[in-house]
């Protein structure tokens, strides 16, 4: 019975959310050749006792993909952000030149 | 109609005015209003009530609440039923028909017991020694007759004719128990400003304290507290209501009853579930008696010591004349006076060497004999105690006796607590599990705490809902508790499992679990408190065990030397009470158990002979009546006539979405396998999505509104999952491009024209329109108003004939959908169902779900040309692993059944001809459909790509109807390849 504080709706309830995997694992550039890259990303995970940084869609709110997280120990929630504005934070990185 | 002769005359807490009549076994007896079913019963003088699990000994009456573990009954009849309902906890209501359990052909003569027949059978570990070892063919044919002598009511199989209701609720601090500690805590929580819910299972506040004299000093206590709180604004009191479980997040899952004392409005729900959240919780659930185990403790008229108080005082029962008091504490004592009081003869058999001054003056006082350092060993009777055998200082005695009213002390309620991971721990000074530490937000209070004394209780009570409102900031100065002392004193850390006499000693009365049963698990090695609940069922009956957890923990504890804390303890998991199947679903069942979608043109379609077919939530029409007497000759007509005329199809359950944005090509471009950015404006393109991990996604067609706007569909099934993950690409991966999506899906109509006459349809219906090859050809867009509403015509085909895609406002979707029909009837223009539209395009070879089912890739669905050498959408690296290069991978091909009279079927496993059909053959037949055009059946096959080759012959086996039919292996499209017929 989790509640998430959704940044753009208030606390609401968790049957209102999808859930959207382990958003600790990092995506690769969408014309990243390399299949070991997109092999960890799909594949391994680590699966921690502890706090778990997670997505959650608000489906029947805003639609907007949050990044959750929650301690998978006793579903304390530490902390939820929109996705959108995370990831954005890591474009400039992402940009510049190597 | 009965006596009601074990009733005193006077005092209780029952409302005398008004008799409530109940039949039990059929036999027509009369209550009053406030008694349970159980004290009814035990003031007819009905003590025995029902008959065990597994070896069908006579049971009575053992508790007066929630761990009642013997006197289960089934109540109601047709589709009212329902078993195994402990009668202890019913509110006794006019017209109740309850009946025992468990005994053929009656409750006083049992078949089952008279001749001990399957005993043997159904000691510990019976289950796991036949499931596992050589006789588990023999348990092939004994179940059948076990399953009929062991278990307990039979649920019942009509429809449930009572309604549920399903709420949601919020508090500041929850309180769950109305005893002493309960009640306490309410009042400070509600004096700190708090919201306050007070959750109480039974139908009166006051826990323990309903079980003091109505003319005590508790019973002044109680009602000041109660009207204090029932006219306390912030506080809403619930009872009748279980706290069944404790959930993550503060939640609490609660059960609430129908007041059966109030006029029941009609419709009235039955039970209502709430899920309350709360910002703090108070558990004052306080605690359950243990039971003594001694030979044939389970024999009607042994009872705990609290309920035969509970009994007396506060249903004005004696349910003895004789009584024996079994105790190894202080507080069973107070039963013994009790009842003295009201004039039975009572013994106190005291487990200790030593007892107070002060008890041994009131039993003096009372007439109560005392026997020291005496322990019960054994009982004597069959449907009611007539001896007991004490075994004392001066030797082993048997002394007359109509009730034994025992106590092993008391196990604090951690049940609750448990469920959300508050690990129970052992106090020694009371020897008893109290739960370990709480988060910041729950708190306990009472003698779940193991604080057992009523002023000690009322103190922590008044703490615990200070600091539980003082936690959601709530803090006005409240006053300080009012008093009650009843002057008990603390019960003694003492238990111990005593030697058992020549009978049967229990330690689970409802699974039938021995002191024999725990001694076998142990010799046999399994000693922890998990696997010898497991090996001998100890603790799953409905009763989950409450009062014989303790006892069997002590038993081992004894067996293996060790103390209790290192035997340890058992988890407990919601729901602390059974629950109701139909509480939990509410009104969720038949029309409403999930949503239904219907199409705008939805009506037309029911008035209009169609059989509709749920896919998924949608309503679709499967076929028309008018096609045919079946599905089968009806959607082969509905075929036959889009090839040879045309038809019209309701798609509006297509996934649409509206894409934007200055950067939505490219988005496009790293979605689909195939490339977007380069597709005209006013053009439409079949794309396929893959999944991260080079799995098809889904297929739909794209079109190229503007530079900048494209319309898109997608599979029905996965239209939301689609949506979904389109934005979760644009919010986590590239937030970089500028586009948004939007679903559309329920603002637009749609409806497919298919067939050589549908273009002569659309000019008769748009006359305004160019819709000649030269403006709207293959794969083109047309845009347009339609009566005022938008019209897109998108020229596509799925069913390999000349085909058109017509989407309208969805307002207007009924209007055109009869326009269309009204214009085409001369041309021969029918409605056609899902079942045709699966026939045709299995007929061209074009894949659909039981394809694209989440494991085949591009090249497994011959698509691999799709992508091409494209690079940089999503799964194109690991579409590419060698594993899905292997040559023997199930790839799509065509089958053409090769033996007259005979079909493929869906579902059927390939093997080779001459193979013995064993296991998961070569393949397997995924679509099928009879082809008018070939004149038999054809279907798509996924098949080892290494025995693939066309021409050659597979066996189609299909288990489930013992068929067998040969195949040919043949290019999936079976019509047309050159696509002609688009054109035609
Ligand atoms: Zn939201």
């Amino acid at each position: 019975m989790l509640r998430i504080e959704c940044p753009c709706c208030g606390p609401r309830d968790h049957d209102e959310f999808r859930y959207g995997g382990d958003a600790s694992v990092t995506r690769p550039a969408h014309d990243d050749p390399d299949p070991e890259a997109w092999y960890r990303y799909v594949y391994v995970r680590t699966n921690p006792a502890g706090l778990h940084r997670e997505f959650w869609q608000h489906v029947t709110g805003c639609r907007q993909w949050l990044v959750v997280e929650r301690d998978t120990r006793n579903h304390a929630i530490a902390s939820v952000d929109l996705a959108r504005k995370l990831s954005a934070r890591k474009l400039p990185a992402r940009k510049s030149p190597a | 109609m009965s006596s009601n002769h074990k009733r005193l005359s006077m005092d209780g807490r029952i409302d005398r005015e008004q008799p409530v009549e109940f039949t039990f076994d059929g036999r027509e007896l009369a209550g009053y209003r406030g008694d349970t079913l159980a004290s009814a019963l035990l003031a007819n003088g009905v003590t025995l009530v029902g008959r065990s699990f597994k070896y069908h000994r006579p049971r009575g009456i053992f508790s007066a609440g929630p761990e009642e573990p013997n006197a289960l009954v089934t109540l109601g009849t047709a589709g009212r039923r329902e078993p195994n309902l402990p009668a202890t906890t019913l509110e006794l209501e006019d017209g109740m028909v309850a009946e025992s359990q468990n005994r053929w052909p009656s409750l006083a003569f049992d078949v089952q017991s008279a001749n001990g027949l399957l005993a043997p059978f159904l000691s510990a570990g019976f289950y796991y020694k036949t499931f596992m070892g050589p006789t588990r063919r023999a348990w092939m044919f004994y179940e059948q007759f076990i399953r009929k002598a062991a278990g307990l009511g039979r649920a019942g199989t009509d429809p449930d004719l009572d309604r549920y209701d399903i709420s949601h609720a919020f508090a500041d601090v929850a309180i769950i128990g109305g005893g002493p500690a309960g009640l306490s805590a309410a009042r400070a929580a509600a004096a700190a400003g708090a919201r306050v819910a007070l959750i109480e299972q039974d139908f009166l506040l006051g826990g323990q304290l309903l079980a003091e004299p109505s003319d005590s000093a508790a019973a002044a206590w109680l009602r000041q507290a109660v009207a204090e709180l029932e006219s306390s604004k912030p506080v809403t009191l619930m009872k009748r209501t279980t706290a069944f479980g404790s959930y993550d997040g503060n939640v609490i899952g609660l059960v609430e009853q129908r007041d059966p004392t109030n006029p029941q409005p009609a419709g009235e729900a039955r039970q209502t579930f709430t899920m309350l959240r709360a910002r703090s919780i108070v558990f004052a659930t306080g605690a359950i008696e243990r039971p003594m185990v001694f030979s044939n403790n389970d024999r009607p008229g042994v009872m705990l010591a609290s309920a035969a108080r509970t009994y007396l005082n506060r249903f004005a029962v004696l349910p003895g004349k004789k009584i024996i008091v079994a105790t190894n504490n202080d507080a069973a004592w107070r039963t013994a006076f009790d009842l003295a009081d009201a004039g039975a003869e009572v013994t106190v058999a005291d487990l200790r060497a030593a007892s107070s001054a002060a008890l041994a003056a009131e039993a003096a006082r009372l007439g109560v004999a005392v026997r020291a350092a005496t322990r019960i060993v054994d009982v004597r009777g069959g449907h009611a105690v007539r001896r007991a055998t004490l075994n004392g200082p001066d030797g082993q005695s048997e002394t007359a006796c109509d009730l034994v009213c025992v106590s092993g002390g008391w196990s604090p309620t951690v049940h609750l607590t448990s469920h959300v991971g508050v690990k129970p721990q052992y106090r020694d000074d009371i020897g008893g599990f109290v739960p370990g530490a709480f988060p910041a937000d729950r708190f306990g209070a009472g003698s779940m705490m193991g604080t057992y004394s009523t002023a000690d209780a009322i103190g922590d009570g008044h703490r615990a809902g200070t600091d539980a409102a003082s936690f959601c900031g709530k803090s006005a100065p409240a006053p300080s508790p009012s008093k009650l002392d009843l002057g008990e004193t603390a019960a003694a850390p003492l238990y111990e499992v005593l030697p058992a006499g020549r009978g049967k000693a229990f330690v689970d009365f409802q699974m039938d679990v021995t002191t024999g049963d725990v001694e076998l698990a142990h010799r046999e090695g399994y000693e922890s408190v998990e696997h010898l609940k497991r090996y001998t069922t100890l603790g799953m009956g409905t009763d989950q065990g409450k009062t014989s957890n303790f006892a069997a923990l002590a038993a081992m504890a004894a067996l293996r030397n060790a103390t209790i804390p290192e035997t340890g303890a058992t988890t407990f998991r919601p729901p602390y009470t059974p629950v109701a199947i139909g509480a939990l679903a509410g009104r969720a069942i038949g029309h409403h158990f999930k949503p239904i979608r219907r199409t705008p043109m939805h009506d037309w379609h029911m008035a209009n002979g169609a059989e509709m077919l749920e896919v998924g939530l949608w309503m679709r029409p499967y076929f028309y009546r008018q096609s045919g007497s079946d599905v089968n000759e009806a959607y082969v007509a509905e075929m036959r006539n889009v090839r040879q005329a045309a038809g019209l199809m309701d798609i509006s359950t297509l996934g649409k979405i509206d894409v934007q944005g200055p950067d939505a090509a490219i988005f496009l471009d790293r979605i689909y396998a195939n490339g977007f950015a380069k597709l005209p404006v006013g053009r439409a393109r079949y794309g396929v999505m893959l999944r991260d991990d080079g799995i098809v996604f889904d297929d739909g067609t794209t079109t190229r509104l503007a530079e900048n706007r494209f319309f898109m569909t997608t599979s029905t099934a996965k239209a939301a999952d689609v949506l979904s993950r389109l934005e979760f690409l644009l919010d986590t991966a590239w937030p970089d491009l500028r586009v948004a999506v939007t679903s559309v899906s329920d603002e637009w109509a749609a409806m497919s024209v298919a067939g050589p006459k549908s273009r002569a349809i659309l000019s008769a219906v748009f006359p305004a329109l160019d819709v000649s090859d030269a403006a709207l050809a293959h794969m083109g867009l047309l845009e347009s108003e339609w009566e005022g509403h938008a019209l897109r015509i998108l020229r596509l085909s799925y069913s390999g004939e000349r085909a058109y895609e017509i989407y309208v406002g969805a307002t207007a979707g009924e209007q055109l959908w009869g326009r269309l029909l009204e214009a085409g009837r001369p041309l021969g223009l029918k409605p056609y169902g899902v079942e045709a539209l699966g026939a045709l395009r299995v007929e061209k070879g074009h894949v659909a779900g039981p394809e694209i089912d989440g494991r085949t890739t591009l090249d497994d669905l011959g698509l691999g040309r799709m992508a091409g050498k494209r690079t940089g959408f999503v799964g194109d690296v690991l579409r590419r692993r060698p594993a899905f290069q292997a040559l023997d991978r199930q790839r799509l091909v065509g089958l053409e059944c090769l033996e007259e009279g005979k079909r493929l079927r869906g579902g059927a496993i390939l093997f080779l001809p001459g193979e013995k059909p064993y296991g998961h053959g070569r393949g397997r037949v995924t679509s099928v459909t009879f082809s008018p055009e070939r004149d038999h059946y054809v279907g798509l096959a996924l098949l080892a790509g290494d025995v693939a080759s066309e021409g050659s012959e597979v066996v189609a086996v299909y288990p489930m109807k013992a068929e067998t039919v040969r195949a040919r292996i043949v290019s999936p499209v079976f019509l047309d390849p050159q696509g002609e017929r688009l054109h035609g």
